[in-house]
């Protein structure tokens, strides 16, 4: 139930980035280019997912103290914004600006018979690794 | 490289991102961002990688529902493979090292008011304004 429960979220996620139109590269570089072939499309989405899940989430946390398939919620509890928080963002930014994928664009796009889909996910796999071992090293030293 | 305004589909596919968000948390109590649950899956793994593995599965699964009722996908990239490829590696490394992405921080951490998700989402926001400016009209 829980498995079947996660793979129907991961499904309305996923559908909801295609309808929306963020598995689309050109699209997401369109948004950003406001001096070019602007299309705003990507604000609709944005603020239609931020505004339910501000909703949502009060809803939830009024309606009930813990998750139905686990014991408490797991939320982040860091608030400072640290070196580490600033550098990953702008590094992110200037790779979504490159690729047009961000990492929840992309799985949704892996059915789509393009293989750009692929490779930006292997590469971004790649990259996810490379923090792991960058941060491990750092706590060490 | 013009693409066709959507704002009703686009607010359609957001509203379904923002209820699939709402879900994972009152089912499973989790932040659905993508980096977080991506990486899980890979070493070192995480102990609790079912409902991951699940979750992405339904997410690349899920769209066939689209291609079987040949919804119209349009899909089109101008960065070439090995720019691709690079690019991939950046977004992988930025997006772990700043512990979130548009998803994780954009979406479920401004929905929590949460000061760092509000900061990074505007550094990333503009970092990749500021990239695209240059590859279109500087580079």
């Amino acid at each position: 139930m829980k498995l079947i429960s996660a793979f129907l979220v991961g499904a309305l996620f996923g559908l909801g980035i295609i309808i929306g139109g963020m598995g689309n590269p050109a699209k997401i570089m369109n948004f950003f280019d406001v001096a070019g072939s602007f299309d705003p499309s990507l604000i609709f989405v944005m603020g239609g997912a931020l505004i339910t899940t501000f909703i949502g989430y009060r809803l939830v946390f009024k309606a009930s103290a813990t998750p139905l398939f686990k014991g408490a919620f797991e939320l982040p509890i860091k608030s400072t914004i640290d070196a580490p928080l600033v550098i990953g963002a702008t590094l992110f930014g200037i790779g979504w600006g490159i690729t047009g994928f961000c990492p929840g664009g992309s799985i949704p796009a892996i059915m789509l018979g393009e293989p750009s889909v692929w490779i930006f996910i292997a590469a971004m796999s790649v990259g996810i690794l490379l923090a792991n071992v960058w941060q491990r090293r750092s706590l060490n030293s | 490289m013009e693409t066709e305004f959507t704002p009703f589909a686009s607010l359609i596919g957001g509203i379904m991102i923002g209820l699939a968000a709402t879900l994972l948390m009152m089912l499973h109590g989790r932040i659905m961002g993508m980096t977080g649950i991506l990486s899980g899956i890979l070493p070192p793994f995480a102990t609790d990688w079912g409902w991951r593995v699940a979750f992405l599965a339904g997410a690349a699964l899920g769209p066939f529902a689209l291609i079987a009722l040949n919804y119209p996908i349009p899909f089109a990239t101008p960065t070439p493979t090995l720019v691709m490829i690079i690019g991939g590696i950046v977004v992988g490394f930025g997006v772990k090292l700043g512990s979130g992405c548009t998803s994780g921080h954009g979406i479920c951490g401004i929905a929590r008011l949460s000061p760092r998700s509000i900061a990074a989402t505007v550094i990333f926001m503009v970092a990749t304004a500021i990239t695209v400016f240059l590859i279109r009209h500087v580079l």
